[in-house]
């Protein structure tokens, strides 16, 4: 048997279109193989469009911006700020007399912004019940498959300055 | 001693549903591949996007492998 298709004598319009209820079995296969090979083409094809961006996305480089005074929010309190395009909310939670952190306010699920719950000491997405640390950011519960990108923060006298953002593989580096 | 046209039927149909579901389950561990190396990827880890690209294009060599197959026996079923 050979693997190629041999040229058949039919035109193709009588060979895809059998009036032969066997053939016509055949043919509905070979169509619905016909699918799975090109949605495997998509895969793949998306595959190489993860390795290309991998490739040629360039480290961002994160503006210094001031973003509240130290002593502008309570323990337990919260502060949202657009950092670093005016495009990406972030949120700011004191948690302690000196203690701040900041994180991307999207949740990593569905981009649901997450609030903080005090009376969890957790950050939540209303969306889908996810919940997120305080301290690290890291994922506690619900669907949300990576931790919040950590806003690094720099104490300036009397201000907080973020510097930076931080995703999951540069906290882990350091 | 020659084989019946139904028989010869029915034994390519088996052929091709076996490459069909083989071909569904590659398709399953692209779709896992896919999946898997956009999170790593959005986590900000590298180095899995290469070996998954490698493994997709092999998965998806092996589905023109088996389209040929199934389109073969189409033929050779259909117009002996």
């Amino acid at each position: 048997m050979s693997p190629f298709r041999r040229p058949s004598a039919e035109p193709l319009w009588r060979d895809e279109f059998s009036v032969f209820s066997d053939d016509e079995r055949y043919v509905s296969r070979r169509q619905f193989a016909k699918f799975l090979v090109l949605a495997s083409l998509g895969m793949f094809v998306g595959n190489l469009w993860i390795l290309v961006r991998s490739w040629f996305t360039r480290k961002p480089v994160y503006p210094a911006i001031t973003i509240a005074r130290a002593d502008e929010i309570p323990v337990g309190g919260v502060k949202l700020f657009l950092y670093p395009t005016p495009k990406d909310q972030c949120i700011l939670v004191r948690t302690g007399a000196d203690e701040y952190v900041a994180y991307s306010q999207k949740c990593t699920h569905l981009s649901c912004a997450v609030f903080y719950s005090a009376q969890h000491g957790r950050l939540e997405c209303p969306c889908h019940n996810g919940a997120f640390s305080v301290r690290d950011g890291s994922v506690l519960q619900g669907p949300p498959p990576r931790p919040l990108p950590r806003v690094v923060l720099i104490r300036r006298g009397g201000e907080l300055v973020a510097s930076g953002v931080k995703i999951q593989a540069e906290v882990e580096r350091g | 001693m020659a084989e019946a046209p139904e028989a010869g039927q029915k034994k390519g149909l088996t052929a091709i549903d076996g490459a069909m579901a083989l071909l569904v389950v590659l398709l399953m561990v692209q779709i896992w591949l896919l999946t898997t190396a956009l999170e790593t990827f959005l986590a900000g880890y590298r180095v899995t996007t290469l070996p998954a690209a490698v493994v997709s294009g092999l998965i998806f060599a092996a589905c023109i492998g088996l389209y040929l197959f199934i389109d073969g026996v189409d033929a050779e079923r259909r117009h002996h």
